[in-house]
């Protein structure tokens, strides 16, 4: 069973229905037990990072999550909650990630909002996707380049476009709204 | 580097779909579900979806159909028309819409935008502005057209994002359903005023015009419906043409 992580922000009517396009089962859920034992965890999120930091820890999810053993795939604010933190409410974030989220430069249009190309790809998720394929991003926040990034995006400057610890998945842009190359994105890591 | 986005708009009454020409006498141009996934395969870039009759009573309706929308196609897509409040946005996002695109109410009620976006993050909040050029100025119009404001398009979309939009659905009220391209010098005002995507609407008929609005002006998107729906042009062709142009499409 794949358990989405069931929080107060965000859009996660999108990443359920896309895993049941791809033919698993899913359960939306904020109870510790179900997504200890769920077989793949997913992150999901698009919200406030001080908002959606503040639910976790009521919940006790921040303790939760950053213990699970199974792969874990954080999507959008869910790649930015594993950062160390971010600069959106000044938020102290999970810290799986050795990378802090920034706010991109005033004067520019913000959110990065589109279809944009991935590079240096390099991870197992990103099999059969080639160099400079183009998925969806809508985000205001970024994670800085560092010893995790696992594909990196250009907009304004270069950021982690996706990113990897241990278990712990993230991508920046949205594999469930990416069209095909998206699908085959969540398909690549609901098989690991 | 980040793509222009070619958007295609459904403009939806009673469940299926329609184009206005100039807002008025309405043609019948398919089932709405059909038509998007038929988007999705030719490479469109995202959706919107426009409910132009929307009432209390037909918002359960709306809901039904976005729901149905978000389980078949896997782009963005954004939703509006007669969104009046926050649970007629919470229940179209909770739908499964990614965006939620507001216009008279916003105008009336300005801390709208903050309540949605303060929720569900001010990507989703989409401020689309129908202007129409008079007197020396562009003036914003609501309910679809037919009601006339004193309010600079201009003024109106720098306050919008003040207030916490996160994109702006621009349309040409002289423009829509000519066909003879998209107003440029509206678009580019608007653009150079705000530092959150611009999307283009209303006028495009022609391949150049989407050359047009994005070489003259820094659109993020261009909108367009009638010429999608009747495939007067192709997504995949005028793709192609774009790419030619040297403008980065996907």
């Amino acid at each position: 069973m794949i358990a989405i992580v069931k929080y107060n922000a965000g859009n996660i009517t999108s990443v359920k229905n896309a895993v049941e396009r791809l033919g698993y089962q899913c359960i939306v859920t904020d109870d510790s037990e179900t997504l200890k034992n769920a077989s793949k965890v997913i992150f999901p999120g698009v919200g406030e990072a001080g908002f959606a930091m503040k639910y976790l820890k009521s919940k006790n999810l921040d303790i939760v999550i950053k213990s699970l053993k199974q792969p874990v795939l954080g999507i959008c604010l869910g790649l930015q909650l594993l950062c160390s933190s971010s600069e959106e409410s000044n938020t102290e974030c999970l810290g799986v990630f050795d990378a802090d989220v920034k706010l991109f430069p005033k004067n520019e249009i913000i959110p990065h909002m589109g279809w944009n190309s991935i590079e240096s790809l390099d991870s197992e998720v990103f099999n059969n996707i080639s160099e400079n394929s183009n998925v969806y991003f809508v985000h205001s926040y970024y994670a800085e380049l560092c010893a995790n990034t696992i594909a990196i995006c250009n907009y304004i400057l270069p950021f982690s476009a996706s990113m990897q610890k241990d278990n712990f998945y993230a991508t920046q842009f949205h594999p469930k709204k990416s069209a095909e190359i998206g699908e085959k994105i969540l398909k690549n890591f609901l098989k690991l | 580097m980040l793509k222009k986005r070619i958007i295609p708009c459904l403009d939806i009454k009673d469940g299926t779909t329609v184009k206005g020409v100039n807002f008025i006498n309405i043609i019948n141009a398919g089932d709405p579900v059909e038509l998007a996934k038929r988007y999705v395969d030719e490479g469109a870039d995202e959706l919107v979806f426009l409910d132009i009759t929307a009432t209390v009573e037909k918002r359960k309706t709306l809901a039904m159909l976005v729901s149905k929308i978000a389980k078949e196609i896997n782009i963005p897509f954004t939703v509006g028309g007669g969104i009046q409040s926050w649970e007629d946005a919470a229940i179209l996002i909770k739908a499964g819409a990614d965006k939620i695109s507001i216009n008279s109410a916003a105008v009336r009620n300005l801390e709208l935008i903050n309540e949605i976006a303060s929720v569900f993050g001010r990507q989703c909040v989409v401020v689309a502005i129908d202007a129409k050029f008079k007197h020396g100025n562009y003036i914003v119009y609501l309910n679809g057209g037919r009601t006339e404001t004193d309010i600079d398009a201009i003024d109106w979309a720098i306050k919008a994002e003040k207030a916490g939009a996160g994109e702006i659905l621009l349309t040409s009220m002289d423009a829509d359903g000519t066909k003879n391209g998209f107003e440029l010098e509206l678009t580019r005002r608007v653009c150079e005023s705000v530092n959150i995507p611009v999307i283009a609407s209303g006028g495009a008929g022609k391949d150049e015009h989407f050359k047009d609005v994005f070489l003259k002006t820094t659109a993020s998107g261009a909108l367009a419906a009638s010429i999608f729906h009747f495939n007067e042009i192709p997504i995949p062709e005028l793709k192609n043409y774009l790419k030619q142009k040297k403008i980065p499409v996907r």
